[in-house]
């Protein structure tokens, strides 16, 4: 029987550090067995050959920051049969949706040398704010493991098992010694997917949210329970407002403090 | 007689480098008339929302500059906040940091050599087509990486994105028996260096030199990686607190990352090169006895030879990787209390690519007022150009393709991360 045509992967990049299309590279053990699979026929970070589309499968790395950014995503889009998100950046914005929070009249004041040289989004937003996304793997970065399962699950045409639950039930699993309870350690694992392996409680500093929020969380509930444990509204913002800062559960929980915090300051 | 040639040569998008950047070249009767590396990579505003950050959250935020160097992120930041705290990490503690950083420079190092500098060598698109051809050579580069990528993740947490670093050390820190478990790894990996390096060393390498000014970090006691004065090949010895005195920043209409040259003299490079050419008699005694054994005498002035200097340096990181693993017993506690100073912190150290620079103003509450960061690759910018300046002229008689693909590898000889050197940008945001 005639081997069926392999699907055609392409890797591409929005605003983001290319960690996330590394962990591809970094899949040292499987990247030639995966080669054989799957035609890698768009990732510049990887080769300077390209094969045009449509294609497959599509990994986005990044999150959409410019003018030009609206219009390849939207591209991509139409010449993708599957497209995924990979990573923070391209799920939810980023570290650099961090801007999104200034006010915009801080804009006019920008203070590059030239700063008409530069083009640039008010917003630094997730792809799912310009076309409709078919999967997103979380992470800053993503990990091995997960991207692993995401390709596999796509070749093997069956969905990827990746879990929504919160890292505390990864850290439970794990028989990790809760860093709150036990050191009094803020950590964001009780409203964060899971994903990383309970990486930061393993190494006995409290979870802060690469992974984003988890499936319904309750972000008040964990707010209120640091602040009633002597946390600073400021820190608490903070602490909300990292790597997912404009996931909507975060987002959200972020500027409620962020509002807390501005009474504190006015009373 | 040949008449004088008239091209264009376009690159819309460089492949293999990290990041978005472009090249443009106009020769006019066989004189480049026109040439801009485009680093059309949006910038991230890093130095912008670092404002009002606390200390403690730079190594974290920084790091996200780059996903292939963050641990050069992490330790610049760490250096400069740490010498404006009054502290000076030293034991384990530091041996932590130095095992740390050498995993990245064998990850970083393993990945530009085999996967995105040597098919231009031997003419294939990618790592993965000489695979085909070559399953060994891609192998052993691919299990190099993978020893650098372990050592990181078991001090780190993770390989992309440690989480492990603090201010003052680490969360927590491995016991002795975990580090003896990547004895073997490394010494494989060293193993296979060697046998790399005297096979890469057959290979062409363009005949190509230029007198350049090199600039690295010095150390009295070691091949500068973790901190030290910064020292060109042109006579410069200056502390890390007088970086934005010697060397000029500006931007240019093509380029969304700024230029840099020493004042009053012009480019100059950083990375492998400039450490192995100023540094050489700190290298292990294996290092430079293979690499003097291959050919490469200091100072070494072809850049496309930078392809065996990362060899060296990736041989240098395991031998010294197995030393400090040796030796190692874990520090009382894994990390030092600071107390916060309020002033401004300098910091660099030697990234993959080469001198990172970090300064910090820091109010008495821990906030950050101020964040400026330099990145290697905008610091090698100016100095790309100038090699394809001098390069272009001498390719004119061959075929435009392979015009472009030399340029591109002349690119690649800088292992530029354009994700890195567009996000120093500066944007100001008044938060009221």
């Amino acid at each position: 029987m005639a081997r069926r045509r392999k699907p055609k992967l392409a890797v591409w990049k929005f605003a983001s550090c290319d960690g996330c299309q590394l962990t591809l590279l970094d899949c040292e053990d499987e990247l030639l067995a995966l080669a054989g699979e799957i035609e890698i026929a768009y990732f510049l970070e990887a080769s300077r050959a390209i094969v045009r589309g449509p294609y497959d499968i599509s990994l986005v790395e990044g999150s959409i920051s410019t003018p030009e950014q609206v219009e390849q995503i939207r591209k991509i889009r139409r010449q993708t049969r599957f497209l995924v998100t990979i990573g923070a950046c391209a799920t939810a914005g980023g570290i650099q949706a961090l801007r999104n929070f200034a006010d915009v009249r801080g804009f006019l004041d920008l203070v590059y040398a030239r700063p008409e040289y530069i083009k640039t989004l008010e917003k630094s937003l997730p792809a799912s704010a310009y076309v409709p996304v078919d999967f997103e793997l979380r992470g800053c970065p993503i990990g091995k493991g997960p991207l692993l399962e995401l390709l596999s699950a796509f070749l093997n045409g069956r969905r990827p098992s990746i879990p929504n639950h919160s890292v505390c039930i990864e850290c439970k699993r794990r028989g990790i010694v809760c860093v709150m309870v036990a050191q009094g350690t803020p950590c964001l694992g009780p409203v964060t997917q899971a994903g990383c392996g309970a990486l930061c409680p393993a190494y006995r500093r409290g979870c802060y949210g690469c992974f984003g929020p988890m499936e319904t969380p309750n972000p008040t509930s964990l707010g209120n329970w640091l602040l009633a444990r002597g946390m600073a509204s400021p820190d608490l913002v903070r602490l909300f407002r990292t790597f997912n800062a404009y996931a909507p559960a975060f987002k959200e929980a972020g500027e409620r403090y962020a509002e807390a915090a501005d009474v504190d300051r006015s009373s | 007689m040949q008449r004088p040639r008239t091209l264009t040569v376009r690159v819309d998008a460089l492949a293999r480098v990290e990041g978005e950047g472009a090249l443009h070249v106009r020769v006019r009767n066989g004189q480049v008339h026109e040439l801009r590396l485009e680093i059309y990579e949006p910038p991230r505003f890093f130095e912008a929302f670092l404002r009002g950050r606390r200390f403690d959250e730079a190594p974290d935020i920084t790091a996200r500059i780059c996903g292939i160097c963050p641990v050069a992120y992490q330790m610049s930041a760490c250096n400069a906040i740490e010498s404006l705290f009054g502290l000076s990490v030293k034991g384990p503690i530091r041996d932590l940091r130095l095992l740390l950083y050498y995993g990245e420079w064998i990850e970083s190092h393993a990945l530009h050599m085999f996967l995105l500098h040597l098919p231009d060598f031997l003419g294939y698109e990618s790592a993965l087509h000489m695979a085909r051809d070559h399953p060994e050579w891609v192998q052993k580069g691919l299990q190099i990486k993978k020893a650098g990528n372990a050592l990181m993740a078991r001090i780190g947490g993770r390989e992309i994105h440690p989480i492990n670093v603090r201010i003052g050390g680490f969360y927590s820190v491995p016991s002795r028996r975990d580090l003896l478990e990547h004895k073997e790894e490394l010494a494989r990996a060293r193993d296979f260096i060697v046998e790399a390096l005297r096979w890469m060393a057959g290979l062409e390498f363009p005949d190509f030199e230029e007198d350049y000014e090199f600039v690295a970090l010095y150390h009295p006691e070691e091949y500068a990686i973790l901190e030290g004065q910064i020292r060109s090949s042109k006579g410069l010895l200056v502390p890390v607190s007088g970086f934005e005195e010697v060397f000029e920043e500006f931007q240019v209409p093509y380029s969304n990352a700024l230029h840099s040259i020493v004042r009053g003299r012009g480019s100059y490079m950083v990375g492998p090169l400039a450490r192995f050419n100023l540094n050489f008699p700190q290298l292990t005694p294996v290092a430079r006895e293979v690499a003097l054994s291959i050919g490469l005498t200091p100072p070494v002035r072809n850049p496309f030879r930078s392809l065996l200097v990362r060899g060296v340096e990736i041989l240098h990181a395991c031998e010294e990787a197995l030393r400090l693993i040796e030796r190692y017993e874990p520090p009382d506690r894994p990390w030092e209390p600071v107390e916060v100073r309020p002033g401004t912190g300098y910091g660099a150290s030697e990234a993959p690519r080469g001198i990172l620079y970090h300064r910090y103003r820091i109010r008495a509450d821990g906030l950050i007022e101020e964040a400026k960061i330099v990145p290697p690759t905008s610091q090698n910018q100016r100095r790309m150009e100038d090699d394809l300046r001098k390069l272009v002229p001498r390719l004119l008689s061959l075929p435009k393709d392979q015009i472009t693909w030399r340029c591109e590898q002349a690119i690649r000889n800088y292992d530029p991360c354009i994700s890195c050197a567009t996000h120093f940008l500066r944007l100001e945001i008044e938060t009221g």
